[in-house]
């Protein structure tokens, strides 16, 4: 079916989410989405799924006008979404998860009609490729599939045009391939697809037409096959910007981080990291790739003095660490930008220069016996907010309600405020808008030309070759592979993502 | 300007629930008034306006109890007799009265809520508190001058409240037991105690010749002064302290690196422990300043105010803390002004309750009326239109996120 929105409006308080959008997507047409956190994507896709009323504006589909009360009329007019957060019930298994809220019944007391269900899934799966076994539980599956079973899911409430909101942040690159497969075999078939994204390549890759939007605007719209890279990301930001970042040779000196056969349980008390090895010298950047959940996480921790190692050592500056406390860790020169800043970098209800302050504040010269010197507090979080371009309406502002820039720019400052010797900075970037991307890698670049060794945990691969000097590849609890920044390529490091389940001839 | 337009913002909602609540108890007075009612079908008119005229003469009533009554005043102003001034100003002495044990288990609410704790113990840790400082009084009496068994009576009512506080944290640090469950059972345990010293054979603390279980009168052994000495009048320096208090506790809080602690644990526990503070060591002392605040309202009520040990004594200030704290939005002056406003409504609700038959409950109605509307200040900004401010007052979230409202340093 061919959508169109007309003049899409939307305000809320204090912010005009969507301003006059207007897009449209023919029949068996990919469009793909591209925009900036906050530039009004989601905003624009909750008023097409009917969850949220436009101020003004209208919607068309096969031009004829629709008014969504509420999502059910969305889904009836049919149109599908699959959000990036997976809505799906981890007991349940794939029949019933699908059918939930959509059940066919085959008599008067309601019964739920089984087989035609999980006959029309296996109808579904076969027909667009998506390879999903109607009978396993969805708890049992991996993210990939399961984001196959969302998309089965909106085809089976007969979706003819179907939301994709970030569909890749969870995938590996080789899932990423299967999701554009299916997406080219779905607008085959006649389903319009919109995929929402902030990453550059993908649109280029699988998109017919590409839409730019920028706060709450339409900021252009380009042809996959004629742009470029650096004119997406342009539009997007609305000013040039610089999509590799400048940085000279490294020149690596003493080891600062070793990593000796080190072993971390997670919280279930599985072994997450499962003897690993790696040192990061003084002037280097190392950085570490991998699909999310491959203990990355458990290893920074236990870096960080947060999460104890089960065995093995951990060695910086010269100190053995495993059984050192955070702070101990962070006297000894360690800067750490924590993977989720929500949760652990930020306190959301405290002020900036409460957070700015927020792992010195028992130091000079921010207090003194434990007593604050309030003078100095607001003088040093003043000048970090000054140092770092933190757009804030003051240093009394909730870091909450600052940008998910500025937050992070919070983070950096406060870590950077001090001589650093170690910096483990896990997903620095995550979420940021490519502004942001790039003041924070020259911020860490920086860090190393100054002797600092870096350590990056990253699930992003564009990050992963920007940055990194060397690049160790991280599958299931071990470093499979270490490669010179300039022989990594996608290939290669996806390749190595996947672990030996691909069949990859694995580097040791 | 900015400041003042700030307080406003923040205390309107706090305000307009309480005039809310007091409309809705006028609301129940009315409906309530069958003598007036009763003759509606013969007079409508006159019983509507009997009934209205109930209402005045109830909050009325409840005025006079609570800051005293004009009347006495005149009279006072005129005579300039000692006993008249005494009579004028006891009303509103005895409010300040009230309020003080108040001030002291507010205090002691907000600073675990800030810390992220639910302090449910706050009976427990008064009774405790008021049992130390009796044991105190009664073992040392006639051995040390009676300033300083004073000053050891209260300081052994905030150690003994401040260990009956520590164990919840401890448990809750340690062992990862919730705080709710042990501080309920912990006022079960603090109850029995006071009632296993204060019955039976256990003649130590015991009133000779009493079968029930209060204890000896403490008053001729130690006493804590009072501020006016005027006849009938009761109102003494703990009063004072409670106010001291609350200006230490804002200090701690907002001035001290431990307070910083104290508040960056409550908001976002892995937060704090990743900016490398000890959330296990937050707890404890939270609790533990927590109970030792209880405790000293302990020490007050029974070396002061009451002047004697009782299974009672408590009056239920720990629970009636809880919804004082969220009332003053978590913050000591708030609090204070909050202690107040509960001594006026207790203090004035026994006279209402003498001069018109109401009864004391229509109290208790309002002031858990007052505690609704500013858990849930949606309800108030409707009922009033007035816009939502900035940051919504996050007290309704508690306990997962005891409060929105941090001080900027």
């Amino acid at each position: 079916m061919r959508l169109e929105l007309r003049e899409i409006t939307k305000r809320f308080p204090g912010v005009l989410a969507n301003d006059h959008i207007s897009i449209s997507a023919d029949r068996g047409k990919v469009l793909g989405m591209l925009g900036e956190n906050g530039a009004g994507k989601t905003t624009l896709m909750n008023i097409l799924s009917g969850l949220y009323k436009p101020d003004s504006g209208q919607i068309f589909i096969d031009d004829e006008e629709k008014v969504f009360a509420d999502p059910v009329a969305a889904i009836r007019a049919g149109v599908g979404m699959v959000h990036q957060h997976f809505m799906l019930v981890p007991v349940f298994d794939v029949v019933e998860a699908v059918a939930l809220g959509a059940e066919t019944v085959k008599n008067a007391l309601g019964t739920f009609d089984r087989a035609a269900a999980r006959k029309r899934i296996v109808e579904l799966s076969e027909q667009y490729k998506l390879d999903v076994d109607p009978d396993d539980k969805i708890e049992n599956l991996p993210v990939g599939v399961r984001q196959r079973v969302e998309i089965i899911k909106a085809l089976y409430r007969h979706s003819d045009i179907l939301v994709l909101d970030e569909p890749s942040a969870v995938l590996t690159p080789y899932e990423t391939e299967e999701l554009y497969t299916i997406i080219r075999s779905l607008a085959a078939g006649g389903t319009t697809v919109i995929f929402i994204t902030h990453k550059l390549n993908e649109v280029l890759e699988v998109a017919d037409d590409i839409v730019v939007l920028r706060r709450g605007r339409v900021a252009g719209t380009a042809d996959p096959k004629t742009a470029t890279r650096q004119q997406l990301a342009n539009m997007m930001v609305g000013r040039d910007v610089e999509l590799i970042v400048q940085k000279g040779p490294a020149k690596p000196a003493d080891v600062v981080l070793k990593l000796e056969d080190l072993f971390v349980r997670d919280d279930r008390l599985d072994m997450a990291v499962k003897g690993l090895d790696l040192e990061v010298r003084a002037g280097e950047i190392v950085a570490i790739a991998g699909v999310q959940g491959n203990g990355q996480t458990e290893l920074v921790e236990a870096i960080t003095g947060l999460r104890p190692a089960d065995s093995g050592q951990i060695t910086i500056a010269g100190k053995r660490t495993e059984k050192a406390s955070p702070r101990a860790v962070s006297d000894l020169g360690v800067a750490h930008i924590p993977e989720d800043r929500g949760r652990d970098g930020l306190i959301n209800p405290m002020t900036v220069a409460e957070n700015y302050i927020l792992d010195s504040y028992h130091k000079a010269p921010y207090s003194k016996n434990g007593i604050f010197d309030l003078k100095a507090v607001r003088e040093g979080a003043a000048q970090g907010v000054k140092d770092f371009d933190i757009r804030t309406p003051s240093i009394d502002t909730m870091a909450g309600s600052l940008s998910g820039g500025n937050q992070q720019k919070v983070v950096v400052a406060r870590e950077f405020s001090v001589p650093v010797k170690l910096v483990i900075a896990a997903q620095p970037t995550r979420g940021l808008d490519v502004g942001s991307i790039e003041y924070i890698h020259r911020r860490i670049v920086e860090q190393r030309d100054a002797g600092a060794a870096i350590l990056l945990v990253s699930t992003e691969l564009d990050e992963v070759l920007a940055v990194g000097d060397r690049i160790a590849v991280m599958f299931d609890g071990k470093i499979v592979g270490i490669l010179a920044g300039d022989d990594a390529t996608y290939e290669n490091l996806g390749l190595l993502m996947g672990g030996a389940s691909f069949g990859g001839g694995v580097a040791a | 300007m900015k400041r003042v337009g700030e307080l406003l913002r923040r205390s309107a909602v706090p305000i307009l629930s309480v005039i809310t609540a007091l409309l809705f108890g006028a609301v129940v007075i009315f409906l309530t008034d069958f003598e007036h009612l009763s003759k509606i079908g013969s007079d409508p008119l006159g019983a509507i306006g009997g009934a209205i005229g109930g209402v005045g003469k109830a909050y009325g009533s409840m005025l006079s109890g609570a800051f005293g009554d004009p009347g006495r005043f005149a009279t006072a102003l005129q005579t300039g007799n000692a006993n008249d001034i005494g009579k004028a100003i006891r009303p509103f002495t005895e409010t300040l009265v009230a309020a003080m044990p108040l001030i002291f288990t507010g205090l002691a609410v907000a600073v675990s809520f800030r810390a992220g704790m639910f302090n449910i113990g706050g009976n427990g840790q008064v009774m405790l508190g008021a049992l130390g400082a009796t044991m105190v009084a009664i073992g040392l009496n006639g051995t040390v001058p009676s300033p300083v068994l004073l000053v050891l009576t209260i300081l052994a009512a905030t150690v003994a409240g401040g260990f009956w506080g520590f164990i919840p944290g401890f448990l809750k640090a340690r062992t990862g037991a919730h705080e709710v469950i042990t501080t309920i059972m912990l006022n079960y345990v603090a109850a029995l105690l006071v009632y296993f010293s204060l019955q039976g054979t256990n003649n130590w603390l015991r009133a000779p010749g009493s079968t029930s279980p209060v204890s000896k009168n403490l008053a001729p052994i130690v006493d804590v002064p009072n501020i006016i000495s005027l006849p009938g009048l009761r109102l003494d320096y703990g009063f004072v302290v409670a106010l001291l208090v609350a200006v230490a506790v804002s200090l701690l809080l907002f001035r001290t690196t431990k307070g910083f602690e104290l508040r960056a644990s409550g908001f976002n526990l892995t937060a704090a422990r990743y900016a490398g503070m000890s959330a296990g060591g937050s707890m404890m002392l939270a609790m533990a300043l927590s109970g030792a605040l209880c405790g000293m309202a302990g020490g007050f009520l029974v070396v002061g105010t009451v002047g004697q040990l009782s299974i009672d004594l408590h009056g239920n200030i720990g629970f009636n803390a809880i919804a004082l704290a969220l009332l003053a939005g978590l913050r000591p002056s708030g609090v204070v002004l909050a202690a107040l406003l509960f001594g006026a409504l207790t203090n004035g609700g026994k006279l209402m309750g003498v001069q018109t038959g109401i009864p004391q409950d229509l109290l208790f109605l309002i002031m858990a009326l007052v505690i609704m509307f500013v858990a849930a200040p949606g309800l108030i900004r409707g009922m009033w239109r007035i816009k939502a401010g900035k940051p919504p007052p996050e007290i309704a979230a508690l306990p997962a996120s005891p409060t929105s409202t941090s001080t900027p340093l």
